[in-house]
């Protein structure tokens, strides 16, 4: 196996490669990489580490905002000329007790403060200060049932109809879903989200890349696989070929 | 009639001796590094290509970058690529932030599709690719240090004795007017070869390792000091893509002195193990 990879590898640099990238088999053996990456992230670092936070002097004064920036849906708009005061968190899924709450629902709830550094995989950084529910507490009073393994977050945006018709979506794993700094913002910098920073509400999971960070955010389900979502594979950009573990 | 006979001495002056110059364990973990670092290169610069700037601290100020390369629009209304270094800008169309693409059209890129892998934009691919070499030439390097530390190899072939470092001076001279050591002083690495190598091997390959670590979110939660240590994150991706243009730089001389002081012989040695070096027969 090793062999043929490195065989493959070296038939890339020769003949421009792109036919090897393509390869199916090629691309199995690369998403292992994405696994050993994981177990060994999750390994050295624990589960409890918390992300670097930041004093508020490092804040920075043009947070980019990447991706959908306003969602061009007709529902999610007559929710925003409404200030979202109709807008409803649907909770859902593998859970004892289903929920719709609204924005003031969650801004009485406990909240957290965090200022973290959000980083894109295109390679950029910005830091920004959240407030928000913490994921887990929202979790808690729902009461995961048996087999919920992962936690989706549907969204009102679609990106670029010509990658992908599915509306935006993303995944993550219990540990992260639990994690203290995992929180669903509805502030960002002492203001209320802005549209264009992923209004009414949107996940921070600190230690992973911005792309896992959904904006939008209209249900969360708790599921057993993600595999019947979407395209299968966890996600809108890891439906396009991201690694669905974005720890690096 | 005279015919000049070859003397005694003239035959031992031409003795060919084939000494066993590199072990199995350097040779295969070399090949490794250089199909590693080939193909982290490429893929690296596919990643770069997603967002073609650099910074220093921990956040992108995107207006003031202290590197990109990038595609602007000239004032004569003609697009024209462009490298940014520290407020300096060096116009680089064909080159670099605007190349041609197979058909010929103008092609919006950083670093053009011959310098990347995939050739096509994917920076999902790209990284795929990065992180499985970067894997295999961690682990890969992992062996060769323990190897290299159990074996001696580091001291005795690596580590330049006082007498070596007596002979830089003179060492850089020689290398300057490409004279390499020859008959038994090629038996061993000259002191240039063996400051070179502990400077790859211990400092510019942990560096760019660590730098990339450091641009893990999640390596920064378990250890935070890999940002201390670089002033930050975007400082780490800063000094990852230096890093891996002084292993460029590295490369490129390295295989510019295998060529210049003898390529087959360089060459085999690091296939077979086997050096042909020419004594006066000297030995004893």
């Amino acid at each position: 196996m090793k062999r043929r990879q490195l065989l493959l590898a070296g038939a890339g640099l020769l003949s421009g490669c792109d036919k090897v990238v393509q390869d199916p088999q090629v691309r199995t053996t690369l998403a292992h990489t994405e696994d050993i990456t994981r177990t060994v992230q999750r390994l050295v670092t624990g589960p409890a580490s918390l992300a670097p936070e930041y004093p508020a002097a490092d804040i920075s004064p043009a947070f980019k905002g990447n991706g959908t920036v306003d969602p061009d849906d007709d529902d999610y708009q007559d929710l925003a000329s409404n200030h979202f005061k109709d807008w409803r968190l649907d909770i859902g899924g593998l859970v004892e007790h289903p929920a719709k709450l609204s924005l003031d629902d969650l801004r009485a709830m406990p909240s957290r403060t965090q200022i973290t550094r959000h980083d894109c995989v295109e390679g950029w950084s910005c830091i920004g200060k959240w407030k928000g529910v913490p994921l887990g507490t929202l979790l808690q009073q729902a009461v995961l049932r048996q087999g919920a393994t992962y936690i989706v977050f549907h969204c009102a945006d679609r990106l670029d109809e010509s990658l992908s018709s599915e509306k935006y979506y993303e995944s993550i794993g219990l540990e992260d879903a639990f994690h203290p700094q995992t929180i669903l913002a509805y502030d960002m910098n002492d203001q209320p989200l802005s549209v264009r920073h992923g209004a009414p509400l949107r996940l921070r999971v600190e230690r992973q890349l911005g792309y896992k960070m959904a904006k939008y955010i209209m249900r969360i389900e708790a599921v057993s696989s993600f595999r019947h979502i979407g395209g299968g594979k966890g996600g809108y950009w890891e439906d396009l070929g991201y690694a669905w573990y974005a720890g690096i | 009639m005279s015919m000049v006979q070859p003397s005694a001495a003239d035959t031992a002056a031409e003795t060919r001796v084939t000494t066993y110059r590199h072990g199995v364990v350097v040779r295969i973990t070399h090949w490794v590094s250089v199909i590693c670092m080939t193909m982290l290169l490429m893929s690296g610069l596919m990643i770069f290509n997603a967002h073609p700037a650099l910074y220093w601290g921990n956040i992108s100020d995107f207006d003031h970058p202290a590197f990109s390369i990038g595609t602007v629009r000239a004032p004569d209304g003609h697009f024209q690529g462009q490298m940014l270094l520290f407020g300096h800008r060096i116009n680089t169309t064909g080159v670099l932030g605007l190349t041609k693409a197979a058909d010929g059209q103008p092609l919006d890129r950083a670093f053009p599709p011959w310098m990347t892998i995939p050739r096509y934009y994917s920076l999902a691919d790209g990284r795929h690719w990065h992180f499985f070499f970067a894997w295999l030439f961690v682990l890969n390097g992992l062996f060769y240090l323990v190897y290299s530390l159990l074996s001696r190899h580091v001291w005795r072939d690596l580590v330049p004795s006082r007498g070596d470092l007596r002979h830089l001076p003179a060492s850089v001279v020689e290398h300057a007017r490409l004279r390499f050591p020859r008959g038994e002083a090629a038996r061993r690495y000259n002191v240039l070869q063996r400051l070179s190598y502990l400077v790859v091997i211990f400092v510019l390959i942990p560096t760019i390792v660590l730098a990339g670590f450091a641009m893990s979110p999640r390596l920064d939660a378990g250890f935070p000091w890999l940002l201390t240590l670089f002033g930050g994150r975007q400082s780490a991706r800063t000094v990852h893509f230096i890093v891996a243009w002084l292993l460029v730089a590295f490369a490129l001389v390295h295989v510019a002195m295998v060529i210049l002081s003898g390529p087959w012989n360089n060459l085999r040695s690091m296939i077979t193990g086997r050096y042909v070096i020419k004594t006066n027969g000297e030995r004893e």
